[in-house]
């Protein structure tokens, strides 16, 4: 039998197989001794963005500190559906206080850990969307304006979901959520001037900002590794589709988590000290439309009579960030 | 060691030789000074071990302070007003999560029309928190109040809330007794937590409680709090022997015996009381006083041991229950249960209207003819009241209160209506 030549063209990415790659650079999840903190038996739904993405940025924050990490968490989904007393998925310390004072919280965490000389234990905060971008705001940008050694990570699921999916204001324009109904002149959630966290992360010069989707793990992974490795405060917002909210098939998420990039609509990005230092290229550009048909909370916009110019506004939305973040690399 | 010095500083002074090792600070007057003074120590090296952290709000203050006292440090704020209402939702979470934070509320009115004088309506808002809440009547029990406070709120694991007059007690100088920190150190040892955030034994904290055991988890609250009833004499006791003087307990009586009125009051004004008190017996009366330290938990069987005997409770509170009347008199009547005596409250010093001694007088004395209503508002203007409440009869028209009352009392240049 001939011998068959088999192409790997994703050599050199995150996406190539762990089986290939020496044990140093297999994915933290391939590794036997991940410490599953978030564990199994919790209560998300399928396809659940925020669960994948906290179990992924989890272990690779345990695995970059040996496993020396406390977790602050903000109420929400994560929270919820990790903690139903007496359960608890966590095997880390670990401590829900409120909705909006994660951020603060983990400044005391790190503030105690550093009186005690206790260094070597670092301390993330983690929340949703709604936690992060609107009620727990104020507290982040005191604990980025501080420095605190925190990482904070966002799980944006674009919405308050452990309520009802309700609008945040991370929650994209035409977007339907159960406060933004299609209805009326202008269906869907109005296009407002937008809240791109990570960007006002980037205004306070904090050490490290990045973007991730939970599509792309081998790169969350390596930005959580990037993120340990610096002191200070350190920001990581990351893009997590919500079946249930969205109106999406449970098996798409992670398709919606790579065209939601793929399109141009979330660039993923890596910035130091407030100047981008990465940047992810996108490879196979495809137009808003693909992404945004999967979804029910866009399904207005398409039928009988596309909503063409909405979709037109998104477009833009996405090309501004290509241009804006040079998305498209070298042949840009 | 005995020494002249700001209200503010001694409650400074004494916090730093507790070793705290987390302070959040937000500013909000009358509470600045001691804030103050604590960061000065921690940047001048004089608080070793110690971090400052300047927080964003009151909110972040109360959430530092949670996050730092669930990882095992000592932990210490202060706030007043509207910042205590700022941070009310951690102040909840606080007691709720059983964190032995101690802070200082520096009494003062809550607005609209906002107002930055003394009365007690900021910490009386947050008296179902579960919260210890202790009152200092003195300079010199604010500062032991606080060297007690840890004592009690690491022992019980719960947070303690040390309640002193906004400008009377906090920017007066007078003379205190500053302890040693060998006695304080006698007093009070190191935090030592039952559970805390630690990678060596992980834990989780602040997990979802549904109808299964909340009830549960609420009464355990109230059962600590009975806890602190019999906890505060035996903590006061220990404090008389190490440090010499007494500080702290449940109530403060003061000339009760055989006396026919009670005046039940909490903070400094009861000094003001007591001289009255004073001038009124040496004329024949039989008065008496109690002060309220420990308003929560709420000591009712002291209240009630101390004015069975006599006819008549008149409660002198700087607090209003909107469309109730007292806030503090109504725990008094509940001590008072079943009690045949006459009880009346007063309404005083909201605002930082001064209560004086002549005020005092002119009540008390009616109080003992029983020719009191019973609920007073002391020393009420009511030349301004009743020009508002005729105007409001004859034009129907809504609009902020204190805006008309300003413009009646001639301070406001807005056109008149």
């Amino acid at each position: 039998m001939e011998p068959q030549i088999i192409k790997f063209y994703q050599t050199g990415s995150f996406a190539v197989g762990n089986r290939l790659l020496d044990d140093s650079q297999r994915s933290v999840q391939a590794d036997m001794r991940r410490s599953n903190s978030l564990n199994s038996g919790h209560r998300a739904c399928q396809g659940c963005g925020e669960a994948l993405g906290a179990r992924y940025a989890i272990d690779a924050a345990m695995q970059a500190t040996k496993n020396q990490l406390i977790a602050v968490n903000a109420t929400g989904c994560l929270e919820v559906f990790s903690t139903p007393y007496p359960e608890t998925s966590w095997q880390l310390p670990w401590i829900h206080s409120l909705f909006g004072n994660a951020a603060a919280v983990a400044t005391g965490v790190a503030a105690a850990m550093r009186v005690k000389g206790r260094e070597e234990v670092r301390v993330i905060a983690q929340g949703g969307d709604g936690g992060t971008t609107d009620i727990g705001f104020g507290c982040l940008s005191g604990m980025f304006e501080r420095n605190d050694d925190v990482l904070y990570i966002c799980y944006d699921n674009e919405g308050y979901m452990n309520t009802g999916v309700q609008r945040s204001s991370a929650t994209p324009p035409a977007a339907r959520t159960s406060t933004t109904a299609t209805l009326g002149a202008d269906p869907g959630n109005v296009f407002g001037q937008g809240k791109f966290v990570p960007a006002i992360a980037m205004a306070h010069e904090i050490p490290y900002v990045a973007t991730a989707s939970v599509a792309y793990l081998r790169d969350l992974e390596a930005k959580v590794h990037r993120a340990m490795s610096l002191r200070g405060a350190r920001y990581l917002h990351i893009f997590v589709p919500c079946p249930l909210g969205w109106g999406a098939a449970s098996e798409d998420t992670i398709r919606l988590a790579r065209l939601v990039v793929e399109t141009g609509l979330f660039p993923l990005f890596e910035a130091e000290h407030g100047e981008v230092t990465g940047r992810y290229h996108i490879r196979n550009r495809v137009p808003v439309e693909e992404y945004l048909k999967l979804q029910k909370r866009y399904a207005h916009l398409f039928g009988k009579r596309p909503a063409v110019d909405t979709i037109g506004r998104i477009q833009a939305m996405a090309d501004r960030n290509i241009r804006r973040y040079g998305l498209l690399g070298e042949e840009a | 060691m005995l020494k002249q010095t700001e209200g503010s500083h001694a409650v400074a002074e004494a916090v730093a030789l507790c070793r705290p090792e987390v302070i959040c600070a937000y500013p909000i007057s009358p509470q600045t000074h001691i804030v103050e003074a604590l960061g000065e120590m921690v940047k001048g090296g004089d608080l070793a071990r110690c971090e400052f952290i300047n927080v964003e709000s009151e909110f972040a203050a109360m959430s530092v302070a949670i996050g730092a006292s669930a990882a095992g440090a000592r932990t210490y704020t202060a706030t007043a007003s509207q910042g205590l209402l700022f941070m009310a939702e951690a102040v909840y979470n606080a007691a709720g999560l059983g964190l032995p934070i101690v802070m200082t509320d520096a009494n003062r009115a809550i607005g609209a029309p906002i107002n930055i004088w003394n009365d007690h309506s900021d910490a009386l808002s947050m008296r179902d928190s579960g919260w210890i809440q202790l009152f200092a009547e003195t300079n010199q029990e604010a500062l032991d109040l606080h060297i007690i406070a840890f004592r009690l709120a690491e022992e019980l694991s719960l947070p303690v809330m040390v309640c002193m007059d906004g400008f009377i007690l906090t920017h007066a100088y007078e003379r205190v007794d500053m302890p040693a920190q060998a006695q304080v150190d006698r007093y009070l040892p190191a935090y030592e937590p039952r559970q805390v955030l630690d990678p060596r034994d992980p834990v989780s904290i602040g997990a979802m409680v549904g109808p299964e055991a909340f009830s549960e988890v609420r009464y355990l609250a109230h059962a600590k709090q009975l806890q602190a009833l019999d906890r505060i004499p035996v903590l006061a006791a220990e404090f008389a022997a190490i440090f010499g003087r007494e500080s702290g307990g449940l109530v403060h009586p003061y000339r009760t015996e055989d006396a026919e009125t009670i005046v039940v009051a909490m903070g400094s004004v009861m000094g003001t009381i007591k001289d009255v008190v004073d001038e009124m017996r040496a004329g024949g009366a039989a008065i008496g006083a109690l002060g309220i330290c420990s308003y929560r938990p709420a000591p009712l069987a002291a209240i009630r041991a101390a004015v069975e005997g006599a006819k008549r409770v008149v409660v002198v509170e700087k607090s209003l229950a909107v469309g109730l009347g007292g806030i503090l008199a109504t725990d008094v009547r509940m001590a008072m249960s079943g009690l045949h005596l006459h009880g009346y409250t007063v309404i005083a010093g909201l605002g930082g209207r001064p209560i004086l001694k002549s005020s005092l007088h002119r009540l008390f004395e009616r109080a003992g003819r029983d020719d009191l209503e019973h609920v007073t508002f002391l020393d009420l203007n009511w030349d301004v009241v009743n020009r508002v409440l005729d105007r409001e009869r004859a034009v129907r028209r809504s609009g902020s209160i204190a805006e008309n009352v300003l413009r009646d009392v001639g301070v406001t240049s807005t056109p008149g209506v």
